[in-house]
Order: C-alpha cells, then sequence, then structure tokens
C-alpha cells in the first residue's frame, strides 16, 4: 500500500489573474512543492468562524515544475459557496488551507505516450497543465488539445492556449477559422485523433458523456478514455 | 481548521439530523460523477461474479441475477463531494446471499475489492458489506437502475460514502487483506464512514 498522504497544508495568495468575465487564476504560494502530475487536482477549504467548512476540487492548471507555486483557475459560478469567496473576497496574502495531490488516473506525462485531451468551458484547466507541460519538455508532437467554449470570450487562456497542436470550438459564436457556432462535433475531433493515444475528457458531465461519444463513434477505444467531471449535474 | 479571512459560508438552517457533517441535501437533484464513459451493458453482455477467498467462486448471468431473492434498503446516500440523498427506496440483493451463494468466505477473509466493468474499483472491509449492509442493485424508487446512475446494477452500500457503491458492478473479490481501489489508491479513505468524514487518507 501507497503510504499515507499528506494533511491539510496552507497555500498563501500570491497574485489574482482575471482570465474572462467569470475565470479568476490564483496563483498560490506552497510550503514546499507540490509534485503533482499534470491533470491532478487539490482539495481546498474554506472555514468559517464558527468552525462550519467547505470543501471543493480544484485542477491545477500549472505544469509540474519543481517551484513551490500552483495556479488554480476557477469559474465563479452563481450561489456558489467557494467559487463566489475565491471571486469577491480572496486577496494576495490570504490563506487558503489545501490538501493533494489527489487523483490518479486523470493524469499525464510526456513517458505516457501521445495523448489527445478535450476540455469544455472550466474543463480546460486540467488539460492545460498537460499541454503546458508538453510545451515545456517540447514533445508537443505528443499531444493533441481540443478545447470547447461559448464564444472567444469565454475561452480560458486565450492568449497562451492557440498553436499547431490545439483546434478551439466554439458553441455560440464563429471561430476566426471560419467554423460556425456550434457544439462540439465528430469533425472538429477527428483530425486529432491518431492511434495509440490515450485520451483525456474533462468538462460538465454533459459534455464529457457527448465527447466520449463522438470519439467511440470515431472508432476511439472506450477503454482508453479517462474522463473528469466537475460539474454537479449533468 | 484555520479560519479563513473573509468566509462565512451559506446561511446555514437548522441541520437535519440524516445529514452527516459537511454534507448538503440535494433534494431532487442526483448529481453524477464517474470517471468513465457509461458502457453499453445489455443484458447478455452483463455478468457478475464473486470469487477470491469463498468457497466456490461463481458467476451469474443476468437472468440468474434476476431469479435472487430481493430485499429493499429505505434511506439516505451520501457522496464525498459533499451531496446527500435521503429518503431513497433501493431493492437488490443481498452481498450476504451472493457470498453464501459462493459457499461462503474462506477463513482469513477481511477485505473486498469491488471490480466494475468499466474497470473501476474501490476497495472495503468485509465487515462494512456483510450483516444487511450492502446489496446488488438492481432498482431505485420504483424503476430500474438507469445506465446513468449505474444501471443495470450497481453495489450499494449506503453507510459509506458513495464512491464505494462502484456503478456497473462486475465482480466482488474476497482478499485476506486490503488493496486500494481506484479513488483510495488517488489519495481517499479506505473505508470512508461519511458520518466521521472519514474522506481521505489520514481523516
Ligand atoms: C476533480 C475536480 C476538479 C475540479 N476542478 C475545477 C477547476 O479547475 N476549476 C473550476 O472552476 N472548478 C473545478 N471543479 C468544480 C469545483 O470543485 C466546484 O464544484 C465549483 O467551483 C463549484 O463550487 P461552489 O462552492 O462555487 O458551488 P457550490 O456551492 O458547490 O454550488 C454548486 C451547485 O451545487 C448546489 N449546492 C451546493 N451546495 C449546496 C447547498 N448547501 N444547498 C443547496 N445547493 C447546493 C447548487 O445547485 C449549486 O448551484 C472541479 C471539480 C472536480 C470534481
Amino acid at each position: 500500500m501507497a503510504p499515507d498522504r499528506s494533511p491539510w497544508f496552507t497555500g498563501t495568495v500570491e497574485a489574482v489573474h482575471v482570465e474572462t468575465a467569470r475565470a479568476k487564476t490564483f496563483t498560490l504560494r506552497l510550503p514546499e512543492p507540490l509534485g503533482h502530475r499534470a491533470g491532478q487536482h487539490v482539495v481546498l477549504r474554506l472555514t468559517a468562524p464558527d468552525g462550519y467548512s467547505a470543501a471543493r476540487s480544484y485542477s491545477v492548471a500549472s505544469p509540474p515544475t519543481g517551484e513551490p507555486t500552483i495556479d488554480l483557475t476557477v469559474e465563479r459560478l452563481e450561489e456558489g459557496e467557494v467559487s463566489t469567496f475565491l471571486h469577491d473576497v480572496a486577496e494576495p496574502g490570504d490563506e487558503l488551507e489545501l490538501r493533494g495531490p489527489i487523483g490518479t488516473r486523470f493524469a499525464w506525462d510526456p513517458s505516457d505516450g501521445p495523448a489527445l485531451l478535450v476540455g469544455g468551458g472550466s474543463g480546460v484547466v486540467p488539460v492545460m497543465s498537460m499541454l503546458r507541460l508538453a510545451r515545456a519538455e517540447r514533445r508537443t508532437d505528443l499531444v493533441r488539445l481540443v478545447a470547447a467554449a461559448r464564444t472567444p470570450a469565454d475561452l480560458l487562456y486565450a492568449a497562451e492556449l492557440p498553436g499547431p497542436e490545439v483546434t478551439i470550438a466554439y458553441s455560440r459564436a464563429a471561430g476566426p477559422d471560419g467554423r460556425p457556432a456550434g457544439r462540439l462535433a465528430a469533425d472538429d475531433l477527428a483530425p486529432s485523433v491518431a492511434p495509440g493515444q490515450r485520451t483525456f475528457i474533462c468538462g460538465s458531465s454533459g459534455f464529457c458523456e457527448a465527447a466520449g461519444r463522438l470519439l467511440v463513434g470515431l472508432g476511439v477505444d472506450a477503454h482508453t478514455i479517462t474522463v473528469e467531471r466537475f460539474g454537479p449535474t449533468t | 481548521m484555520a479560519v479563513t479571512r473573509g468566509f462565512t459560508g451559506r446561511p446555514r438552517p437548522e441541520r437535519d439530523p440524516r445529514l452527516p457533517p459537511g454534507q448538503y441535501d440535494a433534494g431532487d437533484d442526483w448529481p453524477v460523477l464517474h470517471v468513465e464513459l457509461v458502457p453499453d451493458l445489455p443484458p447478455e453482455a452483463w455478468s457478475f461474479a464473486v470469487d477470491g477467498l469463498v468457497a466456490t467462486p461463481r458467476t451469474w448471468t443476468w437472468d440468474e441475477a434476476q431469479a435472487l431473492p430481493r430485499s429493499t434498503y429505505s434511506g439516505a446516500i451520501h457522496c464525498v463531494t459533499t451531496w446527500s440523498k435521503l429518503d431513497m427506496t433501493w431493492v437488490g440483493v443481498s452481498v450476504d446471499l451472493l457470498l453464501e451463494q459462493a459457499g461462503g468466505v474462506r477463513p482469513g477473509a477481511t477485505h473486498v475489492l469491488v471490480h466494475s466493468h468499466t474497470g473501476y474499483t474501490t476497495n472495503l472491509p468485509l465487515a462494512d458489506v456483510t450483516d444487511g449492509q450492502a446489496w446488488l442493485a438492481f432498482e431505485v424508487d420504483g424503476a430500474p437502475l438507469e445506465p446513468i446512475h449505474g444501471g443495470p446494477a450497481r453495489l450499494l452500500v449506503p453507510h459509506l460514502y458513495f464512491w464505494k457503491s462502484a456503478k456497473w458492478v462486475s465482480r466482488i473479490e474476497v482478499l485476506d487483506h486490503d488493496q486500494r481501489g481506484y479513488w483510495e489508491d488517488g489519495g481517499y479513505h479506505d473505508r470512508g464512514d461519511p458520518w466521521r468524514e472519514q474522506r481521505y487518507h489520514g481523516d
């Protein structure tokens, strides 16, 4: 059996970066490097003065670097207990309790071989960590990333994401490449499918199931697909 | 636990005593969380086995499993992601009966590793799946279990966090040691008692 993981530790908010109208990236300074694999997540716990606490999972957006900092990108959900606190209250200098890294199968590094990464909405976060790692290690030959967003204004990491290994599909706006507005379709995925790939899909439950069905329809073996669902419901 | 500056949390009404600490009542909502695609499991593709440290390992086809006597669980389920659902009614075959039909467990049996048709696994102490505490469940609230919730059959261990109740369950492997499953290997608790908030290792 693996040794038990670390308990809770403190991350200090070092910087807050506005990604889109609904998403912010929080850079946290940790006591030591997290030691995560790209794709893994942490659990973040907030505690009220009366002892009440709320814990939620957040994917690490930054790749493993050996540095004692991580980036979390959080989408603000109306009425959300933790995401609204992070967006509306948290600021540099604040201390947040964390634990992790957590997750085994939703993790990748170049030694795992070719990977197809599919992210919808905030589901782009963990696959961005994988893409960043591939770029840092100059192994973009191994990855293809397909990102889905509502409009260009909703796309996370809009300045950094595009590249020859990346396809972007907007559901409610035409793309700069002339792609008409529409849900992710088989044609968006097909050019990125290659033999020997592992596939990682992340997003709302509905997005994951739809993207997975499309890939299975394109001949991808369901057993090579790993899914991480963010949303509480379909 | 260190107090987080500026955090008060949602207004907290009188807590329903049926809710373990840190849980909220999802009401009519039934959130969906699993790590794989919903598998296609028509009756002819479905099977269920009990093996490992049992006297006579055995496998049931869909029709054989449907013919087994059923029992009912009425009550709550609790997901580690903090939602609970109250007042559910589940129907299935007691794990006690399945173990009995496999000739009973052999001396030294202490744990089970539960497998799913998708490759998902989860570990539990044997004592948590015996004595009327666990089922191979086929129906919920008067209807067949939907594929998205683990149908046609999932394990049901309602007194533990719900990741232990493996969807699309295919096999219970009886072991003489604790062997971690999918989430347990990734940092989640080996037992997962919601009343003790056993969410992660060390809780
Ligand atoms: C492995 C994993 C990784 C994730 N990574 C990311 C990420 O990188 N970025 C990101 O933005 N999100 C991520 N998420 C989602 C994240 O964990 C939270 O679910 C999300 O931020 C919403 O939390 P919240 O507290 O703001 O909303 P919540 O307060 O949880 O509310 C969400 C919904 O749940 C219901 N709800 C919750 N609590 C109550 C209550 N007490 N009473 C009534 N209804 C309630 C409501 O319907 C509400 O609309 C991830 C999730 C998982 C499982």
